[in-house]
């Protein structure tokens, strides 16, 4: 059982236990109580959580987010694919395969399951909760130790001073990422997390998304995350479905699309009227076009630079050392005509960008420092363009192109 | 089997045990009860002496009660006294758990939204802290009346003046007389059963905010380790 | 009661102390394993099902309200007329323990299983655990505790009421009692009674250390700092 486990596990072909497989949703509904003809033709709303006609895509290793009020069908669409719901139409394929048609038990111990209060068993070690399914599946007491420390340490939880602790003495956000050990404990090739991070503050969420995101990178799970908060569907999605009431989804896309052109009012609601600058959130320093600087160098003949700065539009001139890397700003009309460039004439520095910066974080440096203008630095500290507000504006002027049907207030 | 006869000669008889049998455990309850209440109000007073008295019933309530009464024989002879003592303090183990049990069933967030709207201590215990332990209490008189039922029949044990319906299965018992032993058996079963449900309508008639669920279940989860008397 | 329970006369003979404590013991641990094994699975399996389990309820606290001496005494005529000699001294007083044992056992067991927090029994489910597996891994550890407080307080009151036996010709420590009323023997009277609570309270000394040998340091740990989650 093991050797084949392992096997499986290696090559990743097998659906039960490999990297990644895909997730569909084809026509699938779910209804609550005895539906009467009579309660339909009454017009009667749906049951809260029902799911009306779901049909989703989703690629292997892709994280979607399910997001949506309260009552919308969100959590029912997760349960079905593990069955813990069971649709009332439609099929869900797993790696192209029926999830109807397989075996209960060996579905779901192939599947991960992330749940916001975490499930973690209160009796059990930390290391026996992470040890659960590989128990279930019946590897040898060694390897499930071994893996165990392995996803201990891989959440950030030393195994030597939590393993043989118990939940009651964890805090919020350790309890957090014990539960995600053990989701990934056998290596499922798809996740289900339910409002993973809802129990802990917000500083502590923020974290813990960050960290899973960082963790995606590396195991490249499919992964269905169910949330309300559409600012972490926008943040952790690489595909976002925003379900409305009735168990419909309003749209299905990128968390760019969704904020660029949302397809009705009531994703424009529910995106929020900041969704200007939740884009900005999305796109990084380097997805933009970067201004070139007009450049002078430490020791160099000052008239010199005076002539090039003057005629450049951008009334400054960037001082940067030998290596390239930006020491300060120098006004055009101030430098004197003789003279080299010395680092005592330069005024206060604009804000460091690097092309990581989300375009938000760009804006807000550049606000806090009272410019328009930060400068974006590579690697190596080295000087490669310039980001101005009026860049980023025209950025999101021109992503939104033919796609705003809601009114102008997208403008900006 | 049975013989009816008997039975039908001893009509009045049954009627007047069964009277008994009903007065005994009324008086034993009701005394109990009021004992309890000031009791409980002392116990939630002074904290530290609610312990001292959970120990006491802890032991006193190991101690069957076919002893409690034959020693109480040599203290107060064949009186009322003799069979009422141990019939309260059984009640008393029961009924002091589930009244402060009751008292502490209140949430703090009430009690605290009470002293915010400005109830002085003896409003808000009035007001507020004694209508929400009314379902724990009623679930402690239920299991009192039900348990004092039960043990009347060994006060037969004392002789004929006592015991009421337990009194035919002790002669049944000697005269070797089933009939008899039914005759005592059967109704006394058939009396705390109703008494048992008579309470559980009680209980819901008095809190129609609890819900079903409660009504059930507090009856030993309000005394979870506040077990019925033996009897 | 000391010199009566000194007298070496009194621990030797088939009427010796070490007779009646073994007769005690054995009518009460027969009487709580057959309550055990007809309480404890429907118990569990209502408590995880949530199926029947009003019926089961309602009919343990029925079972509640019967009192053992009218238990014993219905029972007597029938179990006589099939075996006179044991189904008058034994069988009576076994069925009534049993009886008396099965509600808090249920009760318990059901509130115990019922009450393990259903997120958790969710996930177990959703990572793949069958019906069975759920049942025996994570709930029964978790609602253990409460599980064993029944069996403790059914044990208890088992011991202090099969005394009620010897009044129907079963031997065991409650013979003491009846024979010292019938002799008027205080000695003896005291002297069994310190034997039943003394036994009694072994019992559930030994249940609580049970309890806590058996139930999981993650749920002590638990239930400690639930007042004060850990940072």
């Amino acid at each position: 059982m093991a050797r084949t486990l392992e096997w499986r596990t290696r090559t990743g072909v097998d659906t039960d236990h490999g990297r990644a497989a895909t997730v569909e949703f084809d026509h699938v509904s779910k209804v609550y109580g005895p539906v009467s003809a009579r309660a339909r033709r009454a017009g009667s709303p749906p049951a809260p959580g029902a799911v009306n006609d779901l049909s989703l895509a989703i690629p292997a290793g892709a994280i979607c987010v399910l997001v949506g009020p309260s009552g919308c069908g969100k959590t029912t669409s997760l349960k079905m694919v593990n069955r813990l719901i069971e649709p009332t139409s439609g099929r869900i394929l797993l790696g192209g395969i029926d999830a109807a048609t397989r075996e209960l038990t060996d579905l779901r111990r192939g599947i991960g399951y992330v749940i916001q209060q975490t499930g973690l068993f209160p009796h059990q070690t930390i290391v026996e909760n992470v040890g659960t399914v590989p128990r279930l599946l019946g590897w040898p007491a060694a390897r499930i130790k071994e893996r165990s420390e392995e996803l201990l340490g891989l959440v950030g939880l030393d195994p030597a001073k939590y393993a043989g602790r118990f939940p009651s003495q964890l805090s919020g956000g350790e309890r957090q990422r014990v539960g995600v050990a053990r989701a990934l404990a056998a290596d499922p090739p798809i996740m289900l997390m339910d409002e993973p991070f809802g129990a802990v503050d917000p500083i502590v969420r923020e974290r813990l998304q960050d960290e899973f995101l960082r963790l995606q990178e590396d195991i490249a799970k499919t992964i269905l995350f169910v949330t309300h908060d559409i600012d972490e569907a926008i943040k952790m999605g690489d595909l976002v479905a925003v379900f409305q009431q009735g168990g419909r989804v309003a749209q299905f896309g990128t968390p760019t699309e969704l904020l660029a052109s949302p397809a009705s009012d009531f994703v424009a609601r529910f995106v929020g009227a900041d969704r200007g600058l939740k884009r900005l959130s999305l796109s990084r320093v380097r997805d933009i076009s970067l201004q070139p600087a007009v450049i002078g160098r430490l020791g160099e003949p000052a008239g010199e630079a005076r002539r090039r700065a003057l005629a450049d539009p951008l009334p400054y001139l960037l001082l940067v050392d030998g290596l390239e890397r930006p020491v300060g700003w120098l006004r055009d009309i101030e430098i004197d005509g003789d003279g080299v460039l010395t680092e005592a004439m330069a005024i206060p520095m604009s804000p460091l960008l690097s092309p990581e910066t989300t375009l938000k974080d760009a804006l807000s440096m550049m606000l806090d420092a009272d410019v328009h203008t930060g400068i974006v630095v590579d690697r190596t500290g080295r000087v490669s363009g310039l980001v101005t507000t009026e860049s980023i504006g025209g950025f999101l002027r021109e992503t939104a192109v033919g796609a705003t049907p809601a009114p102008e207030q997208d403008a900006p | 089997m049975i013989d009816w006869g008997w039975v039908g000669d001893h009509l009045g008889a049954i009627l007047g045990r069964t009277v008994q049998h009903l007065e005994l455990a009324a008086i034993a309850v009701a005394v109990g009860f009021a004992i309890s209440f000031g009791l409980g109000l002392l116990a939630i007073s002074y904290r530290r002496t609610y312990p001292l008295f959970s120990g006491i019933a802890g032991i006193l309530y190991t101690i069957p009660s076919l002893a409690v009464f034959a020693a109480l024989v040599s203290v107060t002879g064949l009186s009322i006294y003799t069979a009422e003592i141990p019939l309260i303090a059984y009640t008393l183990v029961i009924l002091v758990r589930s009244i402060v049990a009751g008292f502490d069933s209140v949430p703090r967030d009430v009690l605290e939204a009470a002293d915010g709207m400005g109830y002085n201590r003896r409003e808000r215990f009035r007001r507020i802290v004694l209508p929400l332990s009314v379902p724990l209490m009623v679930a402690g008189l239920r299991l009192a009346s039900v348990s004092s039922i039960g043990l009347v029949t060994i006060s037969a044990t004392l002789g004929a003046s006592f015991g009421g319906l337990g009194f035919f299965i002790f002669e049944g018992y000697h005269r070797e007389f089933p009939t008899e032993i039914l005759v005592g058996a059967v109704p006394s079963i058939v009396l705390a059963i109703v008494v048992d449900i008579a309470f559980v309508r009680v209980q819901r008639r008095l809190t129609p905010w609890a819900q079903e669920q409660e009504v059930r279940r507090d009856t030993w989860e309000g005394l979870p380790s506040g077990p019925s008397v033996g009897f | 009661m000391i010199d009566w329970l000194l007298d070496p006369v009194h621990w030797s003979g088939s009427d010796g102390i070490p007779i009646r404590l073994f007769e005690q013991v054995a009518i009460s641990g027969a009487s709580l394993l057959i309550a055990a094994l007809v309480a404890l699975p429907v118990g569990l399996w209502i408590g995880h099902t949530g199926r029947a389990a009003n019926l089961a309820i309602n009919i343990a606290n029925i079972g509640r309200a019967i009192p053992s001496l009218a238990a014993i005494g219905i029972i007597a005529p029938i179990t006589q007329a099939f075996d006179p000699e044991l189904g008058f001294k034994v069988y009576p007083t076994l069925f009534a323990m049993v009886i008396l044992a099965i509600p808090p056992i249920l009760v318990n067991a059901y509130a115990g299983v019922s009450g393990v927090d259903r997120e958790l029994v969710e996930a177990a489910r959703g990572m793949g655990f069958r019906e069975r597996q759920i049942l025996a891994r994570i709930e029964a550890p978790i609602a253990l505790p409460v599980i064993a407080g029944g069996l403790r307080s059914a044990t208890v009151q088992v011991i202090a009421t099969a005394t009620l036996g010897a009044l129907f010709g079963f031997g065991g420590l409650g013979r003491y009692l009846v024979d010292g009323v019938a002799q008027n023997d205080d000695g003896q009277i005291f002297g069994g009674v310190f034997l039943v609570a003394a036994l009694a309270l072994l019992a559930e000394g030994g249940f609580a250390l049970l309890q806590r040998v058996l139930t999981s340091p993650g749920l002590r740990l638990a239930q400690s700092s639930a007042e004060t989650p850990s940072a």
